[in-house]
């Protein structure tokens, strides 16, 4: 228990290599081709991916599985099944009988990530029900101000989603808006902040444009005959929508709820916020855990373990949607 | 295609040599938190000693600890809390100060002369320090706010901030039923999360927040808020409404200093520095704007008695001995936060 370690040497090493590879490459590439060509475009962005993504992903999966000393462990992971494990192992060295505690297995890791998980799913309905009909309504050609519509939807997603969240602060608060309008007809105050459902509400509202587009997108690629031949041979509206409109949306709603689904698991700061820290989501517990509890082997196997729930769930909407049809827009 | 070499490595050598020349001459590298500095004092000092200041900052002791582990020589005057500055002594990350050049430490208040994070007072200066209290609005409180037995009574219900952070919170609860902010005891650390599950279940609680808690309690959207010193005094001054006590079951009283790192590459600059902020009129400017107290005697005789006669600030000294100080808890850390993700979770 001495602190946290710095980055293990590798890690500096793999990263000077990168770049030192990176600019032996340029140079070699210069000289062979004697000038820049094509290729040459790709490798700002391969180095940005090396340096950003893959030594970090490297950093997390070294992390996750060794201990503060840098020994192989799987103790992280037990950590993640058992919460109480890391405080066991240390009350047993330090000669403290952890059963004196009454402690069981420590649930907390695990019910938060089943409540973060319940949260994303909730969260993705809701967007899925309020997404539909109105990418249904903007893409529908008979109506002219679709089109601005998407704009509308479009022009909050220009300013920084922390300060959106925050705003919200401003209209549920205890002596904010929507509680000071209540008063002002008469009714009882509302508690309507610092709680699962204020979070949920800041949820949606980050995310719902993400399930709009990608819907509204495959509806208005649509082929319009498609609907006047299914009209012609006598589908009545509903059946129309029912076996040509919906079927062809699929993939844009697939899409839509890879994009909302996603970051609903990860969200983070908006719990903080809307929720006043009351219930942590998976997110929230790993920032506590690399932060506060100083812990990056924990920290690491928790990011990991959600990496790989991301991962199946992925494979699993590829199964619905193989060609990946609705993934186009943002 | 050699030019090009030539240039390129040339940047190279340019670009490793840069760091090399800025902490050659004139310069000491601070490393402060986040807003905890008038930033008069900083060209002050520049144009008085010819020194070029480098200023950093950082939000998180753990997280200043990390850096200067992991590049020694990148500073040259830290600002660690109590704790923190013990931790680091522990870690041999820190040099004794040559007090002969820091003249103006003399003007360093008595009881904060041999603190028991540094007790032979070899490595460092207290730079600014604070309590551990309740603020409350005067105008809503049913009663007398003098334990921290307010902060867990059910009258409250759902009008009770807490701090987001596990040391300070569990503190408060160790203190409440008697024992030490420094508990290294299992079982006193678990009766303090039980009371702590208790206060969140029975909704007692309306939220854990750190930097949010003062600008809420000035809009009036709470009516007990657990706080530092300093945030109280802020809030106070934007809503008189408010006021500020350290319960009678005694508090925390913390000390940010100034040190030294062992690999300092400018320890004379630094000396120079800390020497600056210790003189009166410069404590003073620092203490007007960041509003915690100040350890500084001359800076406190130059604030006279708006300074004095403030509680918040200037708490008596029975008050004060009534106070732990933070002590650095490594070996039960584990307990702490473990404890503390009950208390976030709890339903």
């Amino acid at each position: 228990m001495n602190g946290r370690m710095a980055f293990p040497p590798w890690a500096t090493a793999l990263m000077l290599l990168a770049l030192a590879a990176f600019v032996v490459l340029v140079v070699l590439s210069i000289r062979r081709n004697r000038g820049f060509r094509r290729t040459l475009f790709s490798f700002p962005y391969s180095l940005w991916i090396v340096v950003f993504t893959i030594i970090p992903l490297l950093l997390i999966g070294y992390y996750a599985f060794t201990d503060r000393m840098g020994q192989f462990t799987l103790d992280n992971f037990k950590t993640f099944w058992d919460s109480n494990f890391e405080m066991n192992k240390q009350l047993t060295q330090l000669g403290f009988d952890p059963a004196a505690l009454g402690s069981a297995r420590g649930t907390v890791n695990v019910d938060t990530l089943v409540y973060s998980l319940w949260m994303a799913l909730a969260c993705t309905l809701i967007c899925l029900l309020i997404g539909y009909p109105a990418a249904l309504f903007m893409a529908d050609r008979n109506f002219r101000l679709g089109s601005t519509l998407v704009i509308l939807f479009i022009i909050p997603m220009w300013m920084n989603f922390l300060l959106r969240t925050i705003a919200w602060m401003s209209l549920l608060e205890d002596n904010g808006l929507i509680n000071t309008l209540l008063k002002a007809l008469g009714l009882p105050k509302a508690q309507l902040m610092y709680n699962s459902q204020a979070v949920l509400l800041g949820m949606v509202y980050n995310y719902l444009p993400f399930m709009v587009f990608p819907i509204y997108n495959s509806l208005s690629k649509q082929d319009r005959r498609l609907t006047e031949a299914s009209m012609d041979l006598g589908a009545n509206p509903a059946l129309t929508f029912l076996k040509v409109t919906m079927p062809l949306s699929l993939p844009g709603v697939v899409s839509g709820i890879t994009m909302v689904f996603m970051p609903s698991v990860t969200t983070f700061f908006i719990p903080r916020v809307l929720g006043g820290g009351n219930t942590e989501m998976f997110g929230d517990l790993i920032e506590r855990t690399f932060l506060s509890a100083d812990n990056w082997n924990v920290g690491s196997a928790l990011s990991l373990i959600m990496m790989v729930l991301i991962l199946l769930s992925l494979s699993l909407l590829r199964k619905v949607d193989p060609e990946g049809e609705g993934g186009s827009m943002i | 295609m050699k030019k090009l070499a030539t240039l390129l490595l040339s940047a190279l050598l340019l670009l490793s040599a840069l760091p090399a020349l800025a902490q050659g001459g004139g310069v000491v590298n601070v490393f402060n938190w986040e807003d905890y500095i008038n930033e008069d004092v900083i060209a002050m000092f520049e144009e008085e000693t010819g020194i070029k200041v480098n200023y950093m900052r950082f939000t998180l002791n753990e997280d200043m600890m990390v850096q200067v582990r992991t590049s020694p020589g990148a500073f040259d005057v830290v600002f660690p809390s109590d704790y923190a500055i013990e931790r680091m002594i522990a870690e041999d990350l820190l040099q004794p100060i040559d007090f002969a050049k820091v003249p103006n430490a003399e003007n360093t208040l008595d009881w904060l002369k041999n603190p028991d994070y540094d007790p032979e007072n070899r490595y460092s200066v207290p730079y600014m320090w604070g309590t551990v209290g309740i603020l409350y609005d005067t105008t809503r409180v049913k009663g007398p706010v003098d334990s921290w037995g307010a902060l867990f009574d059910e009258q409250y219900k759902g009008e009770v901030f807490m701090m987001d952070s596990p040391r300070d919170t569990l503190g408060v609860a160790l203190k409440y039923l008697g024992y030490s902010v420094n508990s290294k005891n299992p079982q006193e650390i678990q009766a303090a999360a039980n009371l702590l599950i208790g206060q969140k279940q029975k909704g007692i609680v309306k939220a854990y927040q750190v930097d949010e808690t003062k600008d809420k309690m000035v809009a009036g959207e709470g009516i007990l808020a657990l706080v530092w010193s300093g945030d109280a005094q802020y809030a106070i001054n934007l809503n008189p409404d408010l006021a500020y006590v350290v319960p009678r079951e005694g508090s925390n009283v913390w000390v940010d200093g100034m040190v030294i790192p062992a690999q300092a590459k400018n320890p004379e600059n630094a000396q120079a520095f800390i020497d600056f902020l210790c003189r009166p009129d410069i404590a003073q400017l620092n203490c007007e704007y960041i509003e915690y107290s100040s350890p500084n005697a001359g800076a406190i005789a130059l604030m006279g008695e708006e300074y004095t006669t403030n509680e918040n600030l200037n708490p008596s000294q029975e008050t004060i001995d009534n106070c732990e100080f933070f002590h650095d808890n490594n070996d039960v850390k584990v307990l702490y936060d473990t404890f503390w993700g009950m208390v976030k979770n709890a339903k």
